[in-house]
């Protein structure tokens, strides 16, 4: 029995299992030593909460065009984050151009739903392009090479945009219907963080719809499991393919929007660090996997919003908020390492992963 | 043949289209204007000129290569469509200015830039300056093709010269060598006016680097490779010898302004070599390397700078150590990482990569790493009384350790590890089968790349005597990943050229700053569609990547 377990048991293993435990032990106490200091107030733990979750509304909507991308090209579609940028950074001057003539408060639910149109116009553009000009061609190359030029592509399109509406960070104007707070029982919850992580929801649930119920979405799932069989059905492979890059790209420049709402603030490189946690929310969530993608990225809102309260500080860790990144950055890690199928995901075969 | 016919006017037109389409998006990023003034001829043409047209010129010239059989009249016709198409567009861009101001959104869309486009040209007549231009460009680029092969190679390579030494003028009189009386005169009197060259500078670097390359290209090349004869090899240790003398004369010959720029280029091409290991040998994709080099950077500034006052030690005492703590990083980083294949790995890298940098920056370790002010005052190396405190100094030392460096990859590449490291990029489970060891292949090939970009980070600190968190970003990563990949992956001399055209050309040109990732984004994409080996590739990749290709377009 030992014997068989030396066997199958190596070096790497051990390493890595020691890492793993000794965080495992470190967040375990550091929550504990703040359970018993009893530092933060009940109310401060469900604001945290609502921080954790509107952020990972946002974080899972973005996931999910890496997660179908990932499902059907098997590439990490690395120009994500930049789909997810030039929606918001463009309608930016949309919003601004209905401030201006008063129309912005005057009429908030069209002006709304018109910037959000713009956005997601500019977005799925943006993604069908991209899958246009660089990805097609590249769809039966070594792994490496769509990899890298998608990270080309990341950059040319994060730069042309600065280019084109400047490096300073534009500013969306304020809402005046969002203002305020809405009671939650004994609550105040800010009545946009409310608006987002309902919008955010609603639209999962569209989503998780279409991939799960319509024709369309039968047909994406079975491109994803097999390219060859499915077009041997009768599937038009290309035209699912893009019909996913601009189901991503929609998702991307709502989710844009929701952003905006939240932060106000758009420029040329404010898709990475959000492109990069929702690839971890993806991959946390089991990629490949609309609900994953949806469990993922409302995990990693929260531990990424109360974990640097509940065990970094804990840890006697000063200015614990500074390493929230860092902690989203660690899960993905450690997920990759422990779990590369995520929390969801069904074990993908070898040849496949 | 009537089809045809049709069909290439179609083609013709939406080809214009996209030309001009990419016209206006160089319009508007802002190049065409922020070149405007910087003229390679003067009087005639300008580097903003240069950038708007050359769309069109590819396009006429990739649309007409791929159709055969022509007459000439169409082939008139359809560039000079193309052309008109592709410069109407810009023509609707200007009209389209003057009805609604588009600086609100695109902050580059300036009547400076439309009066540009127009060249000075008030409106009415002004909107036919464009599509006359992009004719004659289109013309341009359909003169190019009509020129057989070998002289079409010879009058590309002319022009791009002129394009680059009218473009460097400035820094070309910079150069130490030409301050001298005599050879300024001639230079600032024949060869080049106030901005670019004169027409007539321009006509003689065209001849003498067209005459060049087209005498080269007619010299009959040996189809095979044969072993080096006797005098071969003297000839090639002659060069060598010719070589190294010009390398150790150059800070001085250059001055101060170009040593700096040599000694970045120098630190780039260390943290190729390594980083071409990794990636280019082994296939392993690392996106966080920038964190080996901080390592090496924060070990020496820990340990030498007083103002930390931590530990006192000098330069040599700490490289061995600073050495140590990147292997080590290499190692233990890399330990759980290798579990993984592919893309998994680049995003977990590119996840440590982050990890690194937000810890340095963070106050916890602020009392040991110096948070967002980073480390002062770190020492430089010193042999006796021979101080290497100037960039032209720390120049030789840089040198020296690039020679070490690619000494040691160019031993490497042929070794045993090296045939290991090439099995593992090809196929993992093929190269297990064989008996490679894969994890302690992988943590090798890791750890070297790591104690190479380790150097650069000592070396690094040394230069700047300071370390700063800012400056070990995501940028630089992808920085070293497309020198490597634009020079050809697992090619030594391409480590070279890549970090030659990619760090030390835009370190030339300062207002050039701004547009630098934008090139690198679009040569990453451009070179992974077209020519995935590099520029200078190496022999095996090249085949697996075409032979690849082949098979599929068989199947």
């Amino acid at each position: 029995m030992f014997k068989r377990w030396r066997q199958r048991v190596t070096f790497t293993d051990i390493v890595v299992w020691a890492i793993g435990i000794a965080i495992g032990f470190a967040v375990v106490y550091g929550t504990i030593v703040t359970w018993r200091r009893a530092e933060y107030t009940p109310e401060q733990w469900i604001n945290l909460t609502i921080d954790g979750l509107k952020v990972g509304g946002i974080y899972a909507l973005i996931a999910l065009g890496y997660t179908l991308v990932y499902g059907i090209l098997r590439m990490i579609n690395f120009a994500h984050s930049e789909v997810f940028m030039s929606g918001p950074f463009t309608a930016v001057f949309l919003a601004m151009y209905l401030d201006k003539i008063g129309f912005y408060n005057a009429q908030p639910l069209i002006s709304l739903i018109l910037v959000t149109l713009l956005s997601t116009a500019v977005s799925i553009t943006v993604a069908l392009l991209l899958e246009r000009i660089a990805y097609r061609r590249l769809r039966y190359a070594p792994r490496l090479v769509p990899l890298i030029t998608a990270i080309g592509a990341s950059f040319f399109l994060q730069y042309t945009f600065r280019g084109m509406y400047g490096n300073d960070p534009e500013t969306y104007p304020t809402l005046d219907v969002l203002q305020g707070v809405w009671m939650l029982g004994p609550v105040p919850v800010p009545k946009t963080d409310l608006v987002v992580i309902a919008s955010a929801f609603f639209l999962m649930l569209i989503l998780y719809t279409i991939v799960q119920k319509t024709k369309t979405g039968k047909a994406m799932r079975s491109v994803s499991e097999d390219k060859e069989a499915a077009a041997l059905m009768g599937i038009n492979v290309d035209k699912i393919i893009v019909f996913t890059f601009g189901m991503g790209g929609a998702s991307a420049g709502i989710a844009g929007i929701l952003y905006a709402l939240i932060f106000s603030q758009v420029h040329f490189y404010m898709g990475f660090i959000p492109g990069l946690k929702a690839f971890t929310a993806a991959v946390l969530g089991g990629i490949g996997n609309v609900v994953g993608a949806w469990l993922g990225g409302t995990l990693l809102g929260l531990i990424e919003s109360l974990g640097p309260n509940l065990f970094l500080s804990g840890l006697g860790i000063p200015a614990a908020n500074q390493l929230k990144d860092g902690i989203a950055f660690a899960i993905l890690v450690f997920i990759l390492i422990f779990r590369p199928t995520g929390l969801l995901g069904e074990r993908i075969s070898k040849t496949k992963a | 043949m009537k089809t045809e016919t049709t069909s290439i006017w179609k083609q013709s037109i939406s080809n214009g289209l996209i030309a001009g389409a990419l016209c206006v998006l160089v319009s508007l990023v802002g190049m065409v204007e922020s070149f405007g003034d910087t003229y390679i001829v003067q009087g005639l043409i300008t580097l903003g000129d240069f950038i708007l047209l050359i769309p069109i010129v590819l396009m006429t010239y990739t649309t007409l290569s791929k159709v055969s059989g022509l007459r000439r009249t169409t082939l008139l016709g359809v560039s000079a469509i193309i052309g008109a198409v592709a410069g109407s567009l810009l023509t609707l861009l200007i009209l389209l200015g003057q009805v609604v101001d588009l600086r609100i959104m695109f902050i580059n869309a300036s009547p400076a830039l439309f009066s540009q486009l127009m060249r000075g040209v008030p409106l009415p007549l002004g909107a036919l300056v464009p599509p006359l231009q992009g004719v004659i460009a289109a013309f341009i680029g359909l003169g190019i093709l009509l020129i057989p092969a070998r002289p079409r190679s010879a009058v590309i390579q002319g022009i791009l010269w002129v394009v680059f030494l009218g473009t460097l003028r400035d820094q070309i009189l910079l150069i130490d060598l030409f301050k001298s009386q005599p050879v300024s005169t001639v230079l600032k009197s024949v060869v080049f006016s106030r901005s670019g060259l004169t027409l007539i500078g321009a006509l003689l670097v065209f001849a003498i680097t067209a005459g060049l390359s087209y005498y080269r290209s007619g010299r009959n090349k040996p189809a095979t490779v044969t072993v080096p004869t006797k005098t071969q090899k003297r000839n090639r240790l002659i060069l060598i010898v010719i070589l190294a003398a010009v390398l150790m004369v150059l800070p001085y010959v250059l001055g101060i302004f170009y040593s700096e720029i040599l000694d970045t280029t120098g630190l780039f091409i260390m943290m190729g070599l390594g980083l071409n290991i990794v990636v280019g040998f082994a296939g392993l994709l690392d996106l966080g390397y920038v964190a080996f080099y901080a390592i090496g950077a924060y070990t020496m500034g820990v340990l030498t700078s007083p103002g930390l006052g931590l530990y006192h030690l000098t330069f040599w005492q700490a490289l061995p150590i600073a050495l140590l703590a990147a292997w080590l990083a290499g190692i233990i980083l890399g330990l759980p990482v290798l579990r993984m294949r592919g893309d998994y790995l680049a995003i977990v890298t590119l996840g440590f990569g982050e990890i690194v940098r937000l810890l340095v920056l963070s106050d916890w370790l602020k009392s040991y790493l110096g948070g967002t002010q980073g480390i002062q005052s770190i020492a430089q190396p010193k042999i006796g009384a021979l101080e290497f405190d100037t960039l032209q100094t720390l120049y030789y030392l840089i040198v020296i350790g690039i020679a070490i460096v690619a000494f040691i990859a160019w031993r490497l590449k042929d070794s045993h590890l090296g045939r290991s490291w090439m099995a593992l990029r090809e196929d993992e489970d093929v190269a297990q089968a064989m008996g490679i060891n894969l994890v302690l292949t992988k943590l090798l090939a890791f750890s070297t790349g790591a104690l190479f970009a380790g150097l650069a980070g000592t070396l690094g600190a040394a230069k700047l005597t300071s370390v700063y968190p800012h400056s070990m970003t995501f940028i630089v990563s992808i920085n070293v990943l497309v020198l490597i990949i634009i020079g050809g992956m697992g090619s030594i001399p391409g480590v070279f050229v890549g970090a030659l055209v990619l760090i030390g050309l835009p370190g030339l040109l300062t207002e050039f700053e701004e547009y630098r990732l934008w090139f690198y984004g679009l040569a990453l994409v451009f070179m992974m569609l077209n020519r995935p080996e590099g520029l200078w590739p190496e022999a095996r990749r090249k085949r697996e990547l075409h032979e690849e290709t082949t098979e599929l377009v068989a199947e």
